[in-house]
């Protein structure tokens, strides 16, 4: 059970490092993550369903996704640019249902499902030997995320780009300044999180078919978010496992004694619990107000 | 030249701070409350006009929806737009004033309907502290996953214990009939008066706080919480005040929407995007506004009705059927835009336009 | 200038305030007071701690040790709120104006700590409230006179220029009635005419009204001019205290000032 959570929690670490992205370059707190997840996912599905091959239909969603992120730079950040933050996550929440309008529109409402190729089935070998039920497409979802997480470290810590993306996290003005051009720099965090979340809709939709439930996933990265910090990478991973592992804990333990279903509130009431206590989450920084 | 104030001076400091300064604006209202209260109605009960319009649409369809959106509206504006809590909770504090009037009225033999009104709405105040508590230590989108909790542990609380919705299935009430002082409220003409009356009263009562030291002591955490402290307005009172009036309002529109709008109501209908939609009002009808909250939800609510009576004509007129979603899928979409559009644009959203249009009047016909 | 005026006991005594964030130390040891009626300056390089001084004169920032007694309480901890309840008011080195008001809803915020009347009654707007509401709107108007602000009264402050919004932001200190007024950098960013204009009224304040006050400034004329005595802070340190005179020609001041190596 324990297992099952985690993995669930590797896939709220998914969303949530899609969100992580996109704050520490640009402050947004952006609540279209989960509609880009739906998004992707149903373009990928909407150009097999035409005959696309896997391969060719995952590029031309990689390619909406690119598109998304210029027209996002173009119509919210940059009108908006030095709003107060709150004005920002409104207008995300705003984007989100233009993205779902769109995608609905676009490819129609219906579930569709999505065969990867990776059997959903436990992995027999860990049965025996361990006991413990892994499915062979969990394990895989997995290695992706671990692997995504480390290519992610790498970009930012090694690469020119991810560098210029960390300096405009610590300061617009200043990234400004030294000659980083703040649109491109928008533009190619946003792409990178449609990846991420391309790579989260397959991998979500060839578990739970691709719908518009996909949506709701931004709002379990929510309390991921309070648990790991809004600009830690690492923490957006520890804190999708501890959400995902928590939640299923308490469906079990606790659930039984109040009749179930916790799992749709447990998380929030658990980050709001650690926000009283740690307010700038487990990796983030603390913050001294200034007057 | 007719929206002009020259010449109306104030002598007392009294003349200067009530509700509408402007003569022009005082006469205007009245006209509105007369039309609305009495004119309305009038021409509901005349045979004439009310056999060219169904007024029984307009009354059930159009007109209470509003008139409780607005409400709700209201609510939230006072704690996202005068406080500056962002709240994401919205539709929990409506079912929480829905399914206590429900359970104050089952309950409590002789409960007249309006004092389970307020009883409903003193709940929510209740639950509106209790969520609003973590917003003395957090800020900004963290305080919405406070309101997110409240959204979704609320409709949980309320499908999973049955005593709350009298062990009905998945928690379905059906309101009790609306009596007030005696007299039944039967007819939607009847209903559509006494919502009238109710969020005109709230409305004005929010106005009068708003212009008062409760109302300053909001803008101030709003616009600079630490200033305000040092100002000596005291932060927690300040914000918790903000939560149990804004969540009291909203109970109040919940129970409305449950007792004279909808008649059954199930937790289910509660949901986040009810929420979003009410927050949606305040943004494209002015953050911080009173008139705002109402221009707001008479967009939103009227907006799918006339894409829906769009796409109705249109397949009329020529002939075809549209397919089906694609008029809820531009909804979302043209909400979405215009959300965007708002922030962009006109972040006081349509009560800054009406202003605009009110100081280009009262200089009129003259440029400067 | 400051003939005439009686300089009482003192109102204000720090003693041994320490104040640190993390491993900065902001504040060290330091101690003065201030008497009733006095213009009592804090001057210093930047980074020398003035504003964490009144951050924690008026509870802001609570320091680790030492003490602050206002009107001969000693008080160890106290909210901002409290300070103001108590008599302090103060105005801030970068503007802290609410920008969504009007210049008189800014001024009748700092009467709201004089307000009684509760929300209830507010809604009504009704009996108490309504009288209430309309005495402190009186008392604000001579605030208003004061200052010379009534042409911008209803103006959105976010509208105004800066040295108008500076004299917003005195107006909102000087509605609370305060025993205890703290100014950091008045002038700051003003041009002469300006400064005259505020040094007036800083003065007026204080002849006419009995404030004490405690003023950050970084203009030595204006200082000198204004002040009755002087705290010099250095690095979290008070390097001399006395009257402006004596402190012109203090050596340690100087060496602070030109950056003489220690």
């Amino acid at each position: 059970m324990l297992i099952g959570g985690l993995l669930a929690g590797v896939m709220y670490s998914l969303v949530a490092l899609g969100f992580v992205l996109i704050y520490k370059a640009s402050g947004v707190f952006n609540f279209a993550q989960g509609a880009m997840v739906f998004f992707a996912a149903l373009t990928t599905v909407g150009f097999i369903s035409m005959g696309a091959p896997f391969w060719l239909a995952v590029a031309l969603a990689l390619l909406a996704m690119v598109a998304l992120a210029f027209f996002t730079e173009r119509v919210v950040l940059r009108p908006l640019v030095n709003q107060p933050q709150i004005t920002l996550f409104m207008a995300t929440i705003g984007l989100a249902f233009f993205i779902e309008g769109i995608a609905q529109l676009t490819w129609g409402a219906q579930v569709h499902a999505l065969d990867l190729g990776i059997a959903d089935e436990p992995i027999e070998w860990l049965m025996r030997n361990t006991g413990m039920n892994i499915s062979k497409f969990d394990l895989v979802a997995s290695g992706i995320a671990a692997a995504l997480v480390a290519v992610l470290a790498v970009f930012f810590n090694k690469t020119r780009t991810g560098r210029a993306l960390r300096a405009v996290a610590d300061d617009h003005q200043a990234a400004l300044a030294v000659g980083i051009s703040l649109q491109r720099i928008w533009v190619i965090v946003w792409i990178v999180a449609g990846f991420v979340a391309l790579v989260t809709g397959l991998l979500w939709g060839a578990r739970n078919g691709v719908q518009f439930a996909l949506t709701f996933l931004a709002l379990k990265a929510l309390p991921v978010l309070i648990l790991g910090g809004f600009e830690s990478i690492a923490g957006a991973v520890v804190g999708g496992l501890i959400v995902g592992a928590s939640e299923k804990l308490a469906e079990v333990y606790i659930g039984p004694h109040v009749g179930g279903g916790i799992e749709s509130w447990f998380p929030y009431v658990l980050a709001l619990a650690f926000l009283l206590v740690r307010p700038e989450g487990l990796f983030g920084e603390r913050r001294i107000d200034r007057v | 030249m007719l929206y002009r104030e020259a010449g109306q001076f104030k002598t007392t400091y009294a003349a200067d701070q009530q509700l509408f300064p402007i003569r022009q604006d005082r006469i205007g209202i009245a006209i509105l409350l007369a039309v609305v209260f009495v004119g309305v109605p009038l021409a509901a009960e005349t045979p004439a006009i009310a056999g060219a319009i169904d007024f029984n649409y307009w009354f059930s369809g159009v007109l209470v929806p509003f008139l409780i959106f607005s409400l709700a509206a209201l609510g939230l504006n006072i704690l996202t737009g005068y406080a500056g809590q962002l709240s994401l909770g919205t539709a929990a504090f409506m079912a929480v004033g829905a399914f206590a009037a429900y359970n104050f009225e089952l309950r409590v033999p002789g409960m007249p309907t309006l004092a389970s009104f307020i009883l409903a709405g003193v709940v929510a105040a209740l639950i509106g502290i209790v969520f609003g508590l973590p917003s003395l230590r957090i800020k900004g989108f963290y305080l919405a996953v406070a309101t997110l909790a409240a959204q979704f542990f609320v409709v949980w609380a309320l499908t999973k214990f049955g005593w709350l919705s009298n062990y009905s299935s998945s928690g379905v009430i059906t309101a009790q009939k609306l009596v007030v002082f005696g007299y039944a409220v039967d007819t939607p003409v009847k209903r559509y008066l006494l919502v009238l009356a109710i969020v005109s009263v709230m409305a004005l009562a929010a106005k009068n706080m708003v212009r008062s030291s409760i109302g300053r002591a909001w803008m101030a955490v709003r616009d600079m919480d630490v200033a305000a402290e040092v100002v000596g307005i005291p932060m927690m009172k300040t914000k918790l005040l903000a939560f149990a009036i804004s969540s009291f309002y909203c109970g109040v529109a919940g129970a409305l929407y449950a007792f004279a709008y909808l008649g059954t109501v199930e937790p289910a209908g509660f949901e986040l995007d009810l929420s979003f939609r009410i927050l949606f009002m305040i943004i494209v009808g002015g953050v911080g506004s009173i008139l705002g909250s109402f221009l707001g939800a008479a967009f939103i609510v009227l907006l799918p009705i006339f894409m829906d009576l769009s796409a109705a004509s249109i397949e009329r007129s020529f002939g075809f059927a549209l397919p089906a979603g694609l008029v809820s899928n531009l909804t979302l979409i043209l909400f979405g835009a215009l959300i965007i559009f708002f922030l962009v644009v006109e972040p006081l959203g349509l009560a800054r336009l009406w202003q605009i249009a009110k100081e280009k009047l009262r200089l009129w016909p003259f440029p400067h | 200038m400051t003939a005439g005026r009686k300089i009482g006991r003192p109102i204000l005594e720090i003693d041994g305030v320490s104040l640190a964030f993390g491993g900065v130390v902001a504040l060290q040891g330091v101690s003065f007071d201030v008497r009733e009626h006095e213009i009592r300056a804090i001057i210093g390089p930047n980074g020398a701690g003035k504003s964490s001084m009144l951050n924690v004169i008026n509870g802001v920032y609570h320091p680790q040790q030492g003490t602050v007694a206002f009107k001969g309480r000693r008080r160890h901890r106290v909210d901002p709120h409290e300070a103001a309840r108590q008599g302090i008011a103060r105005t801030f080195q970068n503007i802290a104006l609410f920008r969504g008001m009007t210049v008189l809803d800014n001024i009748m915020t700092g009467r709201n700590l004089k307000m009684k009347s509760s929300f209830l009654q507010q809604a009504l707007y009704w009996g108490p409230a309504k009288r209430e509401e309309l005495e402190h709107r009186a008392k604000v108007e001579e605030v208003i006179d004061f200052l010379e602000i009534q042409h911008i009264r209803k103006t959105p402050v976010g509208r105004l220029p800066y040295g108008l919004q500076k004299r917003v932001e005195l107006a909102r200190a000087l509605a609370a009635e305060p025993e205890l007024l703290l100014l950091d950098e008045p002038m700051a960013g003003m041009n002469l005419e300006e400064k005259q204009d505020m040094s007036r009224f800083v003065l007026d304040v204080n002849d006419q009204m009995g404030t004490s006050i405690v003023l950050i400034e970084h203009d030595m004329s204006v200082v000198m001019d204004l002040s009755d005595r002087v705290v010099v802070l250095d690095y979290g340190r008070k390097i001399a205290d006395g009257t402006p005179d004596e402190v012109r020609n203090n050596r340690g001041v100087i060496d602070a000032y030109l950056g003489v190596a220690h």
